[in-house]
């Protein structure tokens, strides 16, 4: 279990660490032409952005582009999973494939998908639900097949049919390690359709950062980069919440 | 509720193994570990493979998988399911048989009343202590009133008094629930205490099937014998009652004490580590002491073992290695014995001579 971050000490480092930069930037104390910009200007650009639409614009295609991905990798990869924890054979005959594909990286299938898919909205969302599928599918089957063949046992003897067990005993007890897949991926689909936006498709935060790039705003870049950190940890805490609310009282 | 029957069962572990529980019997599997009795259970209630038959009441269910054979079955790690709490874990047998909640609701009541454990209904299993998991996982098993009971081992994970505590109230409910029952144990004296009959199993074979002072006394095999720890078993000749709850026999010629006041005794019996070896003439009276000479010297892994012959009387006693090792004993050696009074069982013979395996 983590521990809650109180508010106090936890928010400490980062003023310090803030004033630190503000300091640094203004006394500039940096050599070279492109030195970075103290982060009042910084603040400042965010609210130009926010207030300009742009930013909101990028963010929210950004955001569209990874629940839909995210949300159809995870379920896909929970059902697949779900049949190869649960079934034998069905175990066998995928499990030589499964292990083939999974150490593809995500972005590694993205020139493939861009003659495939074409160039166009659905490209970043397959990619997010390639990264998604196979972690998931592979924590769900863990997940599964570590729970003690004795509940199941028990459950038999009690009266319970196969896919009553499967519901009420097997499920519930491989939550947890499914939640671990959930919660790691939710960040890495951040991770993911930045990489996929800078490279291929013109909208979103990544092409953003991209375009501030050959414009040399770096006050641009590190509000992008800030929205990003926010979001990986918003998507990954959600998850561990989710988590600690459906099993904290039995474990 | 059913006899059981095991008819020519064969399997990974059991070599033909027979075996009649009658109806509302408590029947104790024995052995030591790794014989096979987890898996005879396991057999009776489908969760393994085997070849041959098991019968309720005399129909086969041998095509029945375990979730129609309506057994009871309390398994050694108890298997509580974590994430229900109490009251939901003893639900879970009678939803699953679709009952409706108003139905499984007062079930649920009416066995955390009988088990004592009302307080306890919304508790998880984390939070509960070793005797109070045993009462929750008895409860889920009963509750939806299989015809057979099956219990593995069920008190080995508990501390010493919370078990003898529990397996008398075992006893007593399945007397008073008349559930025809296997029960599982490596513990003598458990089976001792429980069983209606005692089925003694090694290797996969049943050795014995008798009443638990039958096994005692007359092991059926060499296998039985030592496994109830090589008791000398000794006929008596004549016994006659000396008062104030001690009786005199006479085995082999020799007179011994034995506690015990009613019927006439035909046999006694008295474990190898309870006959006392004494170098010297020891003092005190001289009740059951007796010269005898030393036949044979065994070194066994736990203890010596010591043949000896007194009067007409072949006897075997046992000590700790390092009490051997202080004492000068040899073959043809002179000692005196002392029997412990307290320690000697007595046999009334109160049925037919012939062992009964019915």
């Amino acid at each position: 279990m983590l521990k809650k971050i109180r508010p106090g000490w936890g928010l400490l480092p980062v003023v310090i660490f803030l004033a630190v930069w503000e300091l640094v930037a203004r006394l500039n104390l940096v050599p070279g032409e492109l030195s970075f910009p103290p982060f009042s200007v910084v603040v400042l650009e965010f609210y130009h952005l926010t207030a300009s639409g742009v930013l909101g614009d990028n963010f929210l295609t950004s955001l569209g582009r990874v629940l839909i991905g995210f949300c159809a990798g995870s379920i896909a990869g929970i059902a697949v999973g779900t049949v190869m924890g649960w079934v034998e054979n069905a175990n066998k005959t995928l499990h030589p494939i499964i292990s083939l594909f999974y150490p593809i990286p995500a972005l590694g299938w993205l020139p493939l998908l861009m003659l495939w898919v074409g160039i166009n909205e659905m490209l970043p969302i397959a990619i997010i639900f390639i990264s998604s599928f196979f972690p998931v599918l592979y924590n769900t089957v863990t997940g599964i097949r570590n729970v003690d063949k004795q509940y199941i046992q028990v459950a038999r003897t009690l009266g319970a049919s196969d896919t009553r067990i499967l519901a009420t005993v097997v499920m519930p007890l491989a939550l947890p390690n499914i939640f671990t897949g959930l919660r790691l991926n939710a960040g890495m689909a951040w991770r993911v359709i930045i990489a996929a936006e800078m490279v291929a498709i013109p909208t979103g935060i990544g092409a953003l950062m991209m375009r501030a790039e050959s414009l040399i705003r770096i006050d641009i870049i590190i509000v992008c980069l800030i929205v990003l950190a926010v979001m990986c940890l918003a998507f990954e805490r959600f998850f561990q919440y989710l988590e600690a609310r459906m099993t904290t009282r039995w474990r | 509720m059913p006899a059981i029957e095991l008819k020519n069962i064969c399997q990974y572990i059991c070599r033909d193994v027979n075996l009649k529980i009658r109806d509302k019997e408590l029947m104790v599997l024995l052995g030591p570990n790794g014989a096979g009795k987890t898996t005879v259970v396991n057999i009776i209630a489908g969760l393994t493979d085997y070849r041959g038959s098991v019968l309720f009441d005399g129909v086969a269910v041998d095509k029945l998988p375990a979730n129609k054979r309506e057994v009871g079955y309390l398994f050694q790690d108890l298997v509580l399911f974590p994430h229900l709490d109490v009251a939901a874990n003893i639900a879970y047998g009678l939803t699953a048989k679709k009952q409706t909640p108003q139905q499984a609701e007062s079930r649920v009541k009416q066995l955390l009343q009988m088990m004592k454990i009302e307080h306890l209904a919304s508790r998880y299993p984390k939070n509960l202590s070793g005797g109070e998991k045993q009462r929750v996982a008895l409860a889920r098993a009963l509750a939806p009133s299989p015809k057979v009971l099956l219990l593995d081992e069920p008190l080995s994970s508990l501390d010493v008094p919370t078990a003898k505590y529990l397996r008398t109230e075992l006893k007593q409910l399945q007397q008073r629930l008349g559930i025809t029952t296997a029960y599982v144990t490596h513990d003598l004296q458990e089976a001792e205490e429980m069983a209606d009959r005692i089925a003694v199993i090694q290797n996969g074979c049943l050795e014995q099937v008798d009443k638990p002072e039958r096994v005692f006394f007359y092991p059926q095999n060499e296998k039985v014998s030592d496994f109830i720890g090589a008791p000398n078993i000794l006929d008596c000749d004549y016994c006659r009652s000396l008062g104030k709850g001690v009786m005199e026999v006479g085995c082999g010629g020799l007179p011994i004490i034995v506690p015990h006041d009613g019927e006439a005794v035909h046999r006694i019996a008295l474990l190898p580590s309870d006959i006392h070896i004494s170098e010297t003439h020891p003092p005190g009276p001289e009740v059951n002491r007796f010269k005898a000479l030393v036949t044979s010297i065994n070194p066994t892994n736990e203890t010596v073992r010591i043949g000896l012959k007194a009067g007409a009387l072949n006897l075997l006693a046992g000590m700790p290695h390092h009490i051997f090792e202080d004492m000068s004993l040899a073959v043809g050696k002179e000692v005196f014995l002392i029997l412990k009074l307290r320690r000697i069982k007595v046999y009334e013979n109160k049925d037919s001579q012939r062992s009964d395996s019915n």
